[in-house]
C-alpha cells in the first residue's frame, strides 16, 4: 500500500469576477513509504495548491487524497507541510529551540526529555550553539534550517516540502540539499517536494512527476536512478543527469515558461 | 552608554529651571498665595502628608482600584478582542456597537455608573474598565486579524486545534499590538480612576486633591497632584520595563529592519 495515494485530485477557484479557474486538472499520483518525489513544473502552476490539498489544508474540488490508507479532510497527524517563507512561518517570539520544542509540543510531548530532543535535531540540522538564538537572528538559510528541524520534530511519516529553498542563494541552497538528504536517509521520512529548479528535482529525487501548466496534469513520471549517496559534483557530472535536465527543460520549455 | 551619558541633562535643567522661576515668582507676589504656592511649600506639605500617611493612604486607595480595573480590563479586552478577530461572524455581530460606542468620552458613562451602582469602588472600578477597554479591544482585533496565514498554516499543519492555534500562536503573533493597546489603556484607566474619585469618592487621590482644593490647602492640592503624576510615571515605568522584558524578541527584529 502507498504511503500516500492522490487520486483524481482537481481544484477550481472562483475568482472575483464569479467564474471559476481550473488549477489543478486531473493529479493521480502514488508515493511508497521511505521515497524522496519531486513535483516540477513552471511557476503558476498550480504546484503550490497541489501540496496545500495533499495537506488536507485546502479542500479538493473533486478527487480525494488518502494517507496511510486514510482519507484527508484536514491536516493528518502523520504528515507536515513545510513553506517556502520560513521568515513568515517560523515563531518569532520563540527562540531555535523554542520553535523546535513546537514540533514536539504539537504531538503532544512536553516531557523533560523533548527538550534533549530539540537539541539533538538542532544539532542535526548543523545549527549546534543557536539554540538560544531568536529566528531573526539568523540567515535565511538557518532559519530554514530551524524549520526543517521543527517539522521533523513533529516525527511526519511524510514531509511535504513547498520550493524550500527557493529563496535561497545558489551555495546555501546545494549545502541544504545535502543536509536533507543527510536526514532523510537517518530518519527515512517520506519526503514530497516541489520545486522550479529542475537539476535541484533530479539531484535529490528518486521519482519525478513534471507538471503542465495550469489546469496543471503530471505530462511524465522519470525513474532518477542514481546511486546514494549523491554527490554534488560528481553526480551533477554524469552525462545522464545532463541529459535528463535537458528531456525535463523541453518539456516545459515547450509549452512557454511563464 | 553609561547612566551620566543617559540622563537628558538639558531636559532636566529646563524643568528645574521653571520650579526655580516659580518658586521666585510665587516667594516675590504673597497675593498669588492661594493659586500658586512656593515649590518649597507644596514639597513641605508633601513630606507632612506622607509623614503622617494620609496622602499614602489615599495613594493606595487609588492604586488598588487602578490595579482592579486595569487588570480585568485587559483580560476582557483581550479574550473579547481576540475572539472577534478570529470569528468572523462574532465580529460582525458587534462591530457596530463598538464603532458607535468607542468615540464616545468614557467620562460620559460616569453619571449612568453611578445611577447603576452607586458612589462606591464597585462604579470607580467600572467605569475604569469601561475607558481602558476600547484601546485594547481594538488594538487586539487588530493584531488577531494582521496575522501572517502562513503562521496559522503553520498551526494547521503541525495538527493543533483552533484553540492552541489561537492560544499559542495567534495571541503571541498579535502581541505588539496587544501590548501597543495595553499602553494605552494604563494612561486611560489612570485617567479615569482619578476623574471618578474626584466626583464620587470619599478616598483616594482623586477625591484628596479636589477636597484640599475646596479646603483652599492648595500646596496639599499641589502635593496630592504631585503624588498622582510620580503614580502615573512610576505605573508607566513598570510597564516599560515589563514589555522591554517581555518583547525582547520583537524589539531585536525592528532593530534588525530597520538597519
Amino acid at each position: 500500500m502507498p504511503i500516500l495515494d492522490v487520486q483524481s485530485l482537481s481544484k477550481s477557484y472562483r475568482q472575483a469576477g464569479g467564474e471559476s479557474t481550473l488549477a489543478i486538472g486531473n493529479i493521480t499520483c502514488q508515493v511508497e513509504s521511505g521515497e524522496f518525489v519531486s513535483f516540477v513544473g513552471p511557476s503558476g502552476c498550480g504546484k503550490t495548491t497541489l501540496l496545500m490539498s495533499i495537506a488536507g489544508l485546502m479542500a479538493p474540488s473533486s478527487g480525494r487524497v488518502v494517507v496511510n490508507g486514510r482519507e484527508v479532510h484536514g491536516p493528518p497527524r502523520n504528515l507536515v507541510l513545510l513553506f517556502q517563507e520560513y521568515n513568515k512561518s517560523l515563531f518569532g517570539w520563540r527562540s531555535v529551540l523554542g520553535n523546535v520544542r513546537f514540533g514536539l509540543e504539537a504531538r503532544g510531548d512536553r516531557s523533560a526529555a523533548a527538550e534533549n530532543e530539540a537539541r539533538k535535531l538542532i544539532d542535526l540540522v548543523g545549527l549546534k550553539g543557536f539554540e538560544r538564538h531568536y529566528p531573526w537572528e539568523l540567515s535565511g538559510g538557518m532559519q530554514q534550517r530551524v524549520a526543517i528541524a521543527r517539522a521533523l520534530a513533529y516525527e511526519p511519516e511524510v514531509l511535504l516540502m513547498d520550493e524550500p529553498f527557493g529563496s535561497l542563494d545558489a551555495l546555501t541552497r546545494l549545502e541544504l540539499e545535502d543536509t536533507l538528504l543527510r536526514l532523510w536517509a537517518e530518519l527515512k521520512t517520506t519526503i514530497v517536494f516541489i520545486t522550479h529548479d529542475i537539476e535541484e528535482a533530479i539531484y535529490l529525487s528518486d521519482r519525478i512527476w513534471i507538471l503542465s501548466r495550469r489546469p496543471s496534469q503530471i505530462m511524465q513520471e522519470l525513474k532518477i536512478e542514481f546511486s546514494r549517496p549523491r554527490h554534488q559534483v560528481t553526480t551533477r557530472a554524469e552525462a545522464r543527469f545532463m541529459e535528463l535536465r535537458n528531456d525535463i527543460y523541453r518539456q516545459i520549455g515547450n509549452q512557454g515558461i511563464s | 552608554m553609561n547612566l551620566l551619558q543617559r540622563v537628558n541633562w538639558l531636559g532636566w535643567s529646563s524643568f528645574v529651571s521653571l520650579l526655580l522661576v516659580w518658586e521666585l515668582v510665587a516667594r516675590a507676589t504673597p497675593k498669588l498665595e492661594l493659586y500658586l504656592p512656593p515649590v518649597s511649600r507644596i514639597l513641605g506639605a508633601l513630606g507632612r502628608a506622607l509623614a503622617a500617611g494620609s496622602i499614602t493612604q489615599h495613594g493606595l486607595v487609588t492604586l488598588g482600584r487602578f490595579a482592579e480595573g486595569y487588570l480585568l480590563s485587559a483580560v476582557l479586552a483581550v479574550s473579547l478582542g481576540a475572539l472577534l478577530g478570529y470569528f468572523r461572524a462574532f465580529h460582525s455581530l458587534l462591530a457596530t456597537l463598538i464603532e458607535l460606542l468607542r468615540p464616545m468620552p468614557s467620562v460620559a458613562i460616569i453619571p449612568v455608573a453611578i445611577l447603576l451602582l452607586g458612589i462606591g469602588d464597585a462604579m470607580i472600578v467600572s467605569v475604569t474598565i469601561y475607558a481602558s477597554v476600547w484601546p485594547i479591544l481594538i488594538n487586539t482585533i487588530d493584531g488577531v486579524r494582521n496575522i501572517d496565514h502562513t503562521l496559522i498554516d503553520t498551526g494547521r499543519t503541525f495538527g493543533l486545534s483552533r484553540w492552541r492555534i489561537l492560544w499559542e500562536i495567534i495571541l503571541p503573533g498579535a502581541s505588539p499590538y496587544i501590548v501597543t493597546g495595553l499602553r494605552i489603556g494604563l494612561s486611560i484607566a489612570l485617567i479615569l480612576v482619578t476623574t471618578a474619585e474626584m466626583i464620587a469618592g470619599s478616598k483616594g487621590l482623586g477625591f484628596f486633591i479636589l477636597d484640599e482644593e475646596r479646603a483652599m490647602n492648595s500646596a496639599n492640592m499641589y502635593a496630592g497632584i504631585v503624588v498622582v503624576a510620580l503614580l502615573g510615571y512610576a505605573l508607566n515605568g513598570l510597564f516599560l520595563l515589563a514589555e522591554t522584558y517581555a518583547m525582547k524578541w520583537r524589539h531585536g527584529m525592528m532593530a534588525r529592519q530597520a538597519a
